[in-house]
């Protein structure tokens, strides 16, 4: 009897998956596909960095009435998947946005490898990919292949490069000596900055006192902390990814670790580093930074009262700018025609949040990439064209 | 004795983990992959509770620890036990218990999001640094550290002092035996688990003081609470806790002798080779 | 025979039958289908050692992601052809050497024993693109297409059949049916337990390694925690066990209603997918105690009473 019930609910839900294949009409509002990990390994990241910006986008643009096309206004629904941080998933569920839920636009999932994977859809269906949270050192290569694909991003290289680069200059002036300890995670991202850090340390100039790397999930990081409190160096590089960019951090000052100049990688950006390593944060360097206007104020006012997410200072703002491209060229296009919002976007620059885009080259102009806790607020210290960066500090004590 | 002090701190930190488990599995016979989501569970509980009171998380215990026990008592009686009585065999129960309990985890994984969201939570508490022979150290690490170590001995003592702990050792040496000198094997069995439960919960709180927690995180406590109780015998809790405490030393002589990229494989090399010289773990009994 | 040849023939209809799903569709049902394929080639595999045996293994993230490595590593150097190979060569030696010394050890120690492997693997493996690797390894980037991997998973998976229905018939098929039963009489009656042992678990890793080799395109980019996730290991096991392991055909059963399953899951209810896929474990796990095929195999056994009846 019971089983008889069982059956009955999955043949209903098979019936009401097929009922979903209905097709669209003007009045209909416009589908659009969020894929990302909501649970797996990159969920913790993706919830204040991923998500939140489409919630917030959608809510707004409905607030106005909708996005605004040559057939009138239509609003905004988002389809979101979890793709369980599995490239295979992704897959699957960027397949199904554009093939079973018609989806007139589907966003970049999250992570350098899930954007590769589902690349060659976006490409087949004609997706433009906007993808934000993407490192790679193959842009030049991959922006080839995929026509439609942009990195609303930097390059690995650069975010090494720029790192090294506000240490060189510190150094420069004489406010640090040359040696340089440097950790890494034992993952995708870490590797690879750790790769591109070497070399260029050496261009700089500096002294590598300490080079280990140490595995994802490591529940204690004293031991990688002493070392290199016992290299004596005059500056902390960590290549570092959330939950332990924030243990290293913690245990630094429980150490005191006494460098001039530290920088922690993925995450030192994310609100939750400042509530868990306290006034301590003050003048650490990290990957990211904004440059802090009243809008952006007003930004993380309203993404705090939509969401209730504390946004970070890297991802976020990006993110959300890159959501207002897709927005005017959606306008601007008047329909939802793919094709021409790609060229759109490939052919005019964009006021955003952060300022002014040009995605002409299918990649990012300009952004920051190193960021420093000055009195409560993640400030841009360096990036890639910019030059009114805040003064970096010197980390003094904990 | 710097190594020696870190390596004990961090021994402390996986018996933590693992004396739930080991309770979970060595009496009650349940392979519970949903122990690290209990786990999790308690540091969020106790991240809301130091958050709204800025209260000390030790006393979030007074409420984390009776819940917990209930929670999986209830999971014991209403959902393990009918596993229990249909299973035909240890090998049957086993099958049974990973697929139930990796539906328990997926359904804790939801709640949490659901409740919580999914980003990372950490707080600061207890984070100053303590001077010990020359060496500093984290004041919450050690705290910790005493909480595993009254854990410990405190259910070392229960288990072998006390009447009711004295059931739940006839009952994870031989539960068939154990019912024949008319021990209700079906009370052991759940109070061991509900304990087991609130054991991981108190530890969960310990350990929020210095980890970061995500909703998905619960499967890598599992995982390492798994390897001790694994390696430590499944029987006898005193196993588990010296698996930990090898565990956390090898882990520290290789992070600062050789490197800390390696302490993980060096863990599981020296979990691999404990099981080819004792195949039934440290203090486990050979069963035929 | 004359059954043994309707089911061949049943088996070969099946066979082409699915491999015409790229030509209805290259889309979403392809992409479910090459899911299914690559579960289907990890469960049938992993149920030729572990179902008769008894022995669950936990390990085979770790052979597959070994063979993403294989492949990631050497795609800018050697053909994809012989780097499959190559892996699939890896894959097996690494089993042998795992299967020999797992020999002595039994029940939940050996479940806990291959996880334990497994995570060694990956963190070695972790340690080593760190410390002497370059990030251009990472990389694997190729033309292969949806369909082109979908055909190659579906011929790997009519050679694990084969393989399976050939060790059902031999000595060997035999031998591990005894141990499955009791190991001691199987010793006793003078089989070779080791050898047969062994044999079976570098057969079923190998097939992880090739999967894994061969699933390597399509994920464009290989990192450890994508090749060695642990959660493969564990979905291989629940989706075998659900669909039964004491035939060849029933992780087949387990995969495919399990994927669709999920795929309702995670599609009607975006929000609340883990939830839901939890309870849907335990109404599972209550309610179909012996598996699909115990399922479908009471279901005959009531008709055929009926009928008599």
């Amino acid at each position: 009897m019971q089983r008889r019930t069982i059956f009955k609910l999955a043949a209903a839900a098979v019936l009401a998956g097929s009922f979903g294949l209905g097709s669209a009409q003007a009045a209909d509002p416009i589908k659009i596909g969020v894929v990302g990990p909501k649970t797996g390994p990159l969920a913790g990241g993706a919830a204040v960095t991923h998500f939140p910006n489409f919630e917030l986008w959608a809510h707004q643009v409905n607030a106005r009435g909708g996005l605004k096309l040559k057939d009138g206004q239509r609003k905004i629904e988002l389809i979101v998947y979890d793709d369980r941080t599995q490239p295979g998933e992704t897959i699957k569920a960027v397949q199904r946005l554009a093939t079973v839920d018609k989806a007139d636009f589907i966003m970049a999932p999250y992570g350098t490898g899930f954007n590769l994977a589902v690349a060659p859809i976006f490409d087949k269906y004609g997706y433009p990919q906007l993808a934000q949270a993407a490192v790679t050192d193959k842009m030049d290569e991959l922006v080839k292949r995929y026509p439609g694909l942009f990195f609303v991003q930097g390059s690995t290289t650069s975010y090494a490069k720029t790192a090294i680069d506000v240490l060189k200059k510190l150094k420069d002036e004489g406010k640090i000596g040359n040696k340089v300890a440097v950790v890494n995670v034992a993952d995708a991202f870490g590797i690879e900055l750790a790769n591109a850090g070497r070399p260029l340390f050496k261009e700089a100039g500096f002294e590598i006192v300490y080079d280990k790397s140490y595995p994802l999930g490591t529940q204690d990081l004293a031991p990688v902390i002493k070392a290199a409190k016992a290299a004596n160096p005059d500056a902390f590089v960590a290549w570092s990814y959330p939950p332990d960019t924030i243990g290293l951090a913690q245990q630094a000052k429980i150490e005191g670790l006494d460098v001039k100049a530290y920088y922690s990688a993925v995450a030192t950006a994310f609100p939750v580093f400042k509530k868990a390593v306290g006034d301590a944060s003050e003048n650490i360097l990290g990957a990211g930074g904004v440059k802090y206007t009243p809008e952006l104020e007003k930004f993380y006012k309203e993404l705090k009262d939509v969401t209730g997410v504390d946004g970070d200072y890297w991802g976020n703002p990006v993110y959300y700018s890159m959501l207002q491209i897709i927005e005017q060229s959606i306008e601007a296009v008047g329909s939802m025609d793919r094709k021409a919002i790609t060229e759109h976007i490939k052919t005019h620059k964009f006021n955003t949040l952060i300022g002014e885009i040009d995605l002409s080259s299918q990649r990012l102009q300009w952004l920051w990439t190193v960021g420093q806790w000055q009195d409560g607020i993640f400030h841009g210290v360096n990036g890639v064209n910019v030059s009114d960066g805040k003064p970096v500090r010197l980390k003094t004590g904990w | 004795m710097e190594i020696i002090i870190i390596g004990l701190l961090l021994g402390g930190t996986y018996a933590l983990m693992a004396m739930g488990l080991q309770l979970q599995y060595g009496v009650a016979r349940i392979m519970n992959l949903a122990n690290g989501e209990v786990l999790v569970a308690a540091a969020f509980g106790t991240f809301w509770f130091f958050s709204a009171t800025q209260v000390s998380p030790f006393v979030a215990l007074i409420g984390i620890v009776p819940l917990a026990f209930v929670v999986n008592w209830a999971i014991y009686r209403f959902l393990m036990l009918p596993l229990v009585k249909r299973a035909k065999n240890q090998g049957q129960l086993e099958v049974d218990s990973i697929l139930a309990t990796f539906g328990i985890s997926f359904i804790f994984i939801g709640i949490l999001l659901a409740v919580f969201g999914g980003d990372y939570l950490s707080y600061s508490y207890m984070a100053s640094p303590v001077h010990l022979l020359g060496e500093t150290y984290g004041l919450n690490r050690i705290a910790a550290f005493l909480g595993s170590a009254v854990l410990c001995v405190g259910l070392y003592v229960w288990l072998n002092r006390t009447r009711a702990g004295l059931t739940l050792r006839a009952v994870a040496v031989n539960p068939s035996a154990a019912s024949l000198v008319s021990i209700n094997v079906v009370n052991a069995s759940a109070l061991a688990f509900a304990l087991g439960g609130a054991v991981t919960a108190a530890g969960g709180m310990m350990l929020s003081m210095f980890l970061t927690f995500d909703a998905s995180l619960g499967v890598i406590f599992t995982l390492k609470a798994l390897v001790i109780v694994i390696m430590g015998g499944v029987s006898d809790i005193r196993g588990a806790i010296l698996a930990a405490f090898i565990l956390g030393l090898t882990e520290t002589v290789v992070a600062i002798l050789v490197d800390p990229g390696l302490t993980l494989a060096a863990a599981y090399v020296l979990f691999l080779i404990i099981l080819l010289v004792r195949p039934q773990g440290l203090f486990g009994r050979r069963t035929s | 025979m004359n059954s043994e040849v309707r089911t061949f023939g049943i088996a070969v209809i099946l066979f082409l039958a699915a491999a015409t799903l790229p030509l209805i569709s290259s889309g979403y049902l392809l992409s479910i289908g090459v899911s299914i394929a690559v579960y289907t080639v990890l469960a049938t595999s992993w149920t030729l050692f572990s179902g008769p045996t008894n022995y669950i293994s936990l390990a085979v993230a770790a052979f597959f992601g070994i063979g993403m490595y294989v492949v990631a590593g050497g795609i800018d150097l050697l053909p994809f052809p012989v780097l499959v190979l190559i892996g699939a060569v890896v894959g097996a030696l690494f089993s042998a050497i795992v299967g020999l010394a797992t020999l002595r050890i039994s029940g939940v120690y050996f479940v806990i024993f291959t996880l334990g492997l497994a995570e060694l693997i990956r963190q070695v493996v972790s340690w080593g693109q760190a410390t002497m690797g370059t990030s251009s390894g990472l990389y694997v980037l190729t033309d292969f297409t949806d369909p082109q991997i979908y055909w190659a998973l579906l011929v790997l998976a009519a050679v694990v059949f084969l393989i399976g229905w050939w060790i059902g018939r031999s000595r060997l098929g035999f031998a591990l049916r005894i141990i499955g039963n009791d190991e001691v009489v199987a010793v006793h009656s003078g089989i070779n337990t080791a050898r047969a042992k062994v044999i079976l678990f570098v057969i079923s890793c190998t097939f992880a390694s090739i999967t894994g080799a061969l699933v390597a395109p399509r994920y464009s980019y290989v990192e450890p925690t994508i090749a060695f996730n642990p959660f493969i290991s564990f979905q291989v096991v629940i989706m075998a066990l659900l669909g039964g392991v004491h035939r060849l055909w029933g992780p087949l059963l387990g995969v495919i209603p399990f994927t669709i399953l999920w795929e309702l899951i995670s599609a009607n209810f975006p929000t609340q997918t883990t939830l839901l896929l939890g309870a849907a474990f335990l109404l599972i796990v209550y309610f179909i105690p012996h598996g699909i095929v115990g399922l479908i195999e009471s279901g005959i056994q009531k008709w055929k009473g009926d009928q008599h009846g």
